[in-house]
């Protein structure tokens, strides 16, 4: 399945969650959302998007987060399943889209491409929530409950390898924040 | 050799209204656990750059964190702090342990560690104050107030 694809599904059930958005989604979410309680996280540091994702869930209790992560990225920083894990937070749902490559980078392989159980390694770290789906339809079908489901809930979305670029949007980091705060502040 | 004086930093935080402490524990800065008001939030995270990462998240959603950790994990977490002060430009606050810099005032230092904590914090830009065994902590909450009213990022930089 495509990444795009499944981004268009999360899209049509999306209401009011604050999304974050990194790396391959960070190019591809704001083609089907611009929502104002969006974050495209550009420029970024590798593997921050899921404690980012935290820290607002833990802060705001009253808002919901999604975190749109790329699989590269997750390797970065696994030790966050663990400690999003332990902090429980009610409201997060992160979702990691594994293609087996470091798309923005040029499309190069990654460690244990394809033969990684980031929903095992999810469900080990204790989130009580912790999925995979390699078929749209199943993604399609299973993604409205999840986006209401009490967290923590990981998702894990095999999607096809397809090499990309990134950069920065053209509006600054200081005004989408911006934008976030008085989305969530309102 | 002296200690640090965990409990006047315990009392600085809860003084200045510290929400959450995101770290990863040093053998000196470590014995602040027994010692945080039950009212401040640990977030224990498991490497630096993800305690920057969390604690961007806490800023943008309203709290107020501080990041403890020691020098060494501090060098570590660079990219994630560049990130969250540079490019988010958040006023992050950190209390980083560091480690050898009373054997290194003593003559006896051979801790690169110690060394290289300063040029580092000088070369990313991040404005400090030091706190000795013998200063008073209330240099925590003073250096806290100012860096918000200035929306500056700012460190506390404990001898150890």
């Amino acid at each position: 399945m495509r990444t795009e694809d499944c981004l268009r599904e999360l899209a049509r059930h999306r209401t009011d969650e604050v999304v974050i958005a990194a790396m391959t989604s960070a190019v591809l979410w704001p083609t089907l959302s611009g929502h104002p309680r969006d974050l495209i996280y550009v420029p970024s540091t590798m593997g921050g998007a899921p404690g980012l994702g935290l820290g607002i869930a833990m802060a705001r209790p009253d808002l919901h987060v999604v975190v749109l992560n790329g699989d590269g990225s997750m390797l970065m920083n696994l030790g966050s399943l663990v400690t999003i894990g332990e902090q429980a937070p009610p409201n997060l749902l992160l979702i990691v889209f594994d293609n087996g490559l470091y798309a923005v980078t040029g499309g190069q392989v990654t460690p244990g491409a394809g033969r990684i159980d980031f929903a095992a390694m999810a469900a080990a770290a204790g989130w009580p929530g912790a999925h995979c789906f390699a078929e749209l339809s199943a993604w399609a079908g299973a993604a409205p409950g999840l986006l209401a489901a009490r967290g923590p809930v990981f998702v894990q979305l095999k999607v096809d390898p397809a090499p990309g670029s990134i950069s920065p949007p053209s509006v600054p980091m200081t005004e989408r924040l911006a934008r976030l705060r008085a989305a969530v502040d309102g | 050799m002296a200690k640090v004086n965990v409990t006047g930093i315990a009392d600085q935080l809860k003084a200045c209204g510290i929400t959450h402490v995101v770290w990863v524990p040093d053998s000196e800065l470590g014995a602040l656990e027994r010692h945080l008001d039950p009212g401040i939030h640990l977030v224990r995270a498991c490497r630096e750059g993800e305690a920057m990462a969390i604690a961007a998240g806490l800023l943008l959603g309203g709290a107020r964190p501080v990041v403890v950790c020691q020098c060494t994990g501090f060098f570590e977490a660079g990219d994630a702090f560049r990130n969250v002060v540079k490019d988010l430009g958040l006023p992050l606050f950190l209390v980083v342990g560091h480690r050898g810099a009373m054997a290194l005032a003593a003559g006896k230092g051979r801790d690169s560690a110690a060394r290289y904590l300063e040029p580092i914090l000088k070369a990313w830009e991040l404005e400090y104050r030091a706190l000795g065994p013998d200063d008073s902590p209330s240099i925590i909450g003073e250096w806290y107030a100012e860096t918000r009213r200035r929306g500056i990022a700012g460190a506390i930089v404990v001898a150890e």
